[in-house]
């Protein structure tokens, strides 16, 4: 079938097999691969996108899904040469190691903020359990998503 | 960001966090490519068993099938193993866990793969198992390698320093317990993958998720008969790994499969269940102690027989049992041990390397077996932990001589003297009703480097590119360790040069050079030491090249300065890009070998250990949690940690709070919640809805103190500071239990059922 939908920005139109898992069209026929696949179930948060401005994880998503929506990947986060500012937190922070959980971690962290300006720690650690790291410990994560949420408080 | 010079000791932001959290960065598995097929693996399913059918044909029929390959296409010795080769790539007449692969097919896409996979029709003749250590020592038990001169036995080993166990007799107390720990998944979110092809004129280049890039090159070569040079290993940044990615996984059978392709590429991709299934895991171990001291608390013997699990194969079992036993005795003075090991195999997932090598295990028995003797002796914990503490000069239990810096002594004063330590006893009687408080110490160490018997080598290239840029060619791999930062950091420190002028190449078998596996909290210090002598090497090249360009008749004016030369004294100077162009390739390349200085005792004990015994070099740390216990659930809640951690002198304080705080996050969930669970060799929890790692909820605020010594064989004083942290959490957590209830818990994971159960009965039976 052929979809059509917004894929950081840009309109997107694609043939595929509607069955096809949208993490691996983003991946495979999108190039998209900061998209990441941890567990194929639904359980390690690792392959978060933005549906509609909305986390969503893309393993348990069918290419038909997508059609007619708005996809943020961790491609699109950053405007032009300017990173988002999760992005730098999380790069001033320390929140990243490895790394292979830091795209879902960073767009998880920007629907919990769409709900939830002003998160506490409690709040964050809440928002991002979803979304497993192997790596941290989480604290350096929840310190760079707090510095963010800081950063947009002072703005406005 | 503004440009920086990145530096020894400053809180240099990774040099690889950019392209992480943009999602740019192509780990292994998001390499794809044009034309790509797709390689899969059916496994055996049953623990033990002679494979009495194997019926491919079915499979190899359907349209989309490009190969379908069993042990008898491995064109080598279909053996693969680290030290004993005893794996086969794909089984031949028989299969040792459930794991094993017996078939692999190659196919146009996944969706072929998965259908021709299924219709390949096994037939197994299963074998009496041996499931447990018990099971395999008993002298009729079935045999898991016939071959095997020991029968299950793959290794059994002594320690023995001053009188042994004979010195127990004499002591004023001695005390007796039993620990068990369970097996470990590694839980890397990246799992187990590569992508490989066939060039023109028959090399085979693979790009896979890797701590070994080197060492795969051996393995495939002696499993497939390749020679080496037709073998090219691409090692890219790793999605975690932690030990489980030491040792091949993919690495043979994508070879295998990119030799049947015609120069198409082959992506294997393991999932989740698949990974826990066939991946290396931490050994089950079971710990017998008896600890003997003088009614001050004075340590005096110690004999413990340590029992390793090392399921189906080899790997590194053997020398992971080695540092566990190395460590038995804990980061104390005890002048008499006996301490005896049988690593046995069984027809288990393989056990293997895990950050905490074989050393998390005994933690917790040499640390319970503390925590009963200050409580045998009313002394505080931390006094008697004090007391005992290893310093410089000691001899420790194995009776190695430690010449090196040695820190644990710091690290409990460290303790001792924070907030959380000298206001528990106030902390501990504000607990809520229905809770009980407990606060727990642990003393725990690890040790660096390969030990005696292997060459703990890196060789370190560094190059002024015709741009004038640094680029750094890195042989050991980064699986998030963060040591590649640590070389962006040695290369700004010695060659003066802004951060974005500082590039890295990650391992690569024909653009870098050997430099030994990224395991062993080694990476930083090996491959830092080698990189220290080539930086510098080149900075004396750049300066006297410089020389001749700037008419200067002393190097002593000149200054290599970002992005250029300068004569200070004559205001001259050339930029980095005009040099480069003057010097030839191979000038602007420098090389440079470190080899890890060695124990020089001569012990007259480990014998049995040919390689990985002993160590010279160790890191330390004292842990403090504060735990409340639901007496109503069983449930144990953190509610403060802290980490007192001496590993040298920290080069980057941003990436030694990560070591720790990463760390210590795997330790709670090892003390808490992870246990691979086994029924007659089959793992009944293989996913992250079974098998419990923590989330953001389950970790508390960690407060990190660097206890800094300067460690003088080390890069700028350091040492390494990846594992020890992984050693505390269990112990501290156990300790602090017993602190709040009077239980103390000897079999791990601390789970609620496990704790309420322990409540109840102590209520039942007071």
């Amino acid at each position: 079938m052929t979809i059509h939908f917004i894929l950081n920005g840009e309109k997107t139109t694609l043939n595929v097999t509607p069955d096809r898992r949208a993490v691996d069209v983003l991946r495979e026929d999108c190039g998209r691969t900061g998209t990441k696949e941890g567990c194929g179930a639904g359980e390690c948060g690792a392959c978060t996108i933005l549906v509609d401005g909305e986390s969503r994880l893309s393993c348990l998503m069918l290419a038909a899904q997508l059609e007619g929506r708005k996809i943020t990947t961790i491609e699109g986060m950053a405007v032009r040469d300017s990173l988002h500012p999760l992005q730098n937190a999380f790069i001033r922070h320390g929140a990243v190691q490895c790394g292979f959980c830091t795209p879902g971690m960073i767009l998880a962290a920007t629907s919990l903020m769409n709900h939830n300006p002003h998160p506490t720690r409690a709040d964050i650690r809440a928002g991002l359990s979803g979304n497993l790291c192997r790596c941290t410990g989480y604290q350096k994560i929840v310190d760079a998503v707090e510095a963010a949420v800081r950063l947009e408080e002072e703005k406005s | 960001m503004n440009a920086y010079i990145p530096e020894i000791g400053k809180p240099v932001p990774r040099a690889d966090a950019v392209a992480k959290a943009t999602g740019a960065e192509k780990y292994a598995v998001d390499h794809y490519g044009d034309n790509i097929v797709w390689a899969g693996v059916r496994r055996a399913g049953v623990a033990h068993g002679r494979i009495r059918h194997l019926d491919t044909s079915v499979a190899s029929l359907l349209p989309g099938v490009i190969a379908v390959l069993t042990g008898r296409d491995v064109p080598g010795t279909n053996r693969q193993g680290i030290i004993h080769k005893d794996q086969p790539v794909l089984a031949d007449e028989k299969v040792r866990h459930c794991g094993d692969a017996v078939a692999l097919v190659v196919a146009e896409d996944r969706a072929t793969l998965q259908k021709a996979l299924s219709l390949i029709r096994v037939e197994i003749d299963p074998l009496p198992g041996v499931f447990t250590v018990d099971d395999a020592l008993r002298p009729d038990a079935p045999l898991v390698h016939e071959d095997h001169p020991q029968g299950n036995v793959l290794l059994k080993a002594t320690i023995h320093s001053g009188d042994g166990q004979v010195a127990l007799e004499g002591c004023d107390i001695i005390l007796e317990e039993t620990f068990h720990v369970p097996v470990q998944s590694h839980a890397f979110i990246e799992t187990e993958n590569g992508v490989a092809w066939q060039e023109r004129g028959g090399k085979v280049a693979l790009v896979v998720s890797t701590q070994a890039p080197f060492r795969d090159k051996w393995e495939i070569s002696h499993a497939l008969g390749l020679p080496l040079d037709r073998l090219h290993i691409i090692g890219p940044y790793l999605g975690g790994a932690f030990g489980g990615k030491d040792g091949a996984t993919v690495q043979c059978l994508l070879v295998l499969a990119a030799l049947h392709t015609g120069g198409r590429r082959v992506k294997m991709w393991w999932n989740r269940e698949e990974s826990f299934i066939a991946g290396y895991k931490r050994h089950a171990v079971r710990m017998h102690y008896h600890l003997g001291a003088r009614t001050d608390g004075t340590l005096q013997a110690l004999h413990c027989r340590l029992y390793y699990d090392t399921g189906a194969y080899a790997h590194l079992g053997g020398e992971v049992m080695a540092l566990g036993m190395e460590h038995a005795g804990g980061p104390y003075r005890i002048p008499h041990t006996l301490i005896e090991g049988w690593c046995v195999y069984t027809n288990n997932p393989i056990a293997g390397a895990m950050r905490g090598f074989g050393v998390a295990q005994v933690s917790f028995a040499f640390e319970g077996m503390m925590d009963l003797l200050a409580v045998k002796l009313g002394m505080d914990p931390l006094e008697l932990r004090l007391k005992n503490a290893l310093l410089r000069g000691d001899r420790n239990a194995s009776g190695v001589t430690l010449t090196q810096s040695t820190g644990i002594a710091d690290c409990l004063t460290a303790v001792q003297h924070h907030s959380l330590w000298h206001e528990r006893k106030a902390w501990k009687k504000e607990a809520p009703p229905f809770h009980k408080r407990g606060v727990g110490i642990a003393a725990v160490f690890n040790a660096m480097g390969y030990g005696r018997g292997l060459p703990d080598s890196a060789l370190a290239k560094v190059e002024l590119t015709p741009e004038g840029r640094i680029r750094v060619y890195s042989g050991v791999s980064d699986m998030g360790q963060g040591n590649t930062t640590a070389f962006v950091q040695i290369a700004g420190q010695i060659l003066c040069q802004d951060h974005t002028a500082i590039e890295l190449i990650q391992p690569d078998t024909e653009r870098t050079l050997p430099s030994g596996s990224a395991s062993a909290g080694r990476t930083t210090y090996t491959y830092g030491n080698a990189l220290i002598k080539a930086c510098e090497e080149l900075r004396r090249r750049l300066t006297g090249r410089a020389a001749l360009m700037l008419l200067s008749d002393t190097l002593d004016d000149l200054e290599l300065l970002p992005g250029r030369v300068k004569n200070l004294a004559t205001g001259r100077e050339i930029p980095l890009t005009a040099l480069a162009a003057m010097m030839s390739p191979e000038d602007r390349v420098c090389i440079s070998q470190f080899l890890m200085p060695v124990v020089r005792d001569k012990l007259d004990t480990g014998k049995e250990f040919v390689i990985g015994f002993p160590h010279l070099l160790f890191s330390y740390a004292a842990h403090l949690v504060c735990i409340e216990v639901d007496e109503l659930t069983g449930v144990i809640d953190i509610k403060a940690y802290l980490a007192a951690t001496e590993a040298g002198r920290v080069l980057n304080p941003q990436a030694f709070e990560q070591q720790v705080q990463g760390a210590i996050a795997q330790g709670i969930g090892y003390a808490l919640s992870e246990e691979v669970l086994l029924q007659e060799g089959r793992i009944v929890n293989p996913d992250f809805a079974t098998y419990i790692i923590p989330g953001a909820l389950d970790i508390p605020e960690i407060v990190s103190l660097a206890v800094e010594t300067y460690e003088p064989s080390g890069p700028y004083g350091m040492k390494g500071v990846g594992e020890v942290g992984m050693n505390g959490p269990l112990p501290s957590i156990a300790g602090a239990l017993a602190d709040a209830s009077g239980i103390h818990m000897t079999r791990s994971p601390l789970t609620a059922e496990r704790v309420l159960a322990a409540l109840q009965n102590q209520q039942e039976h007071p």
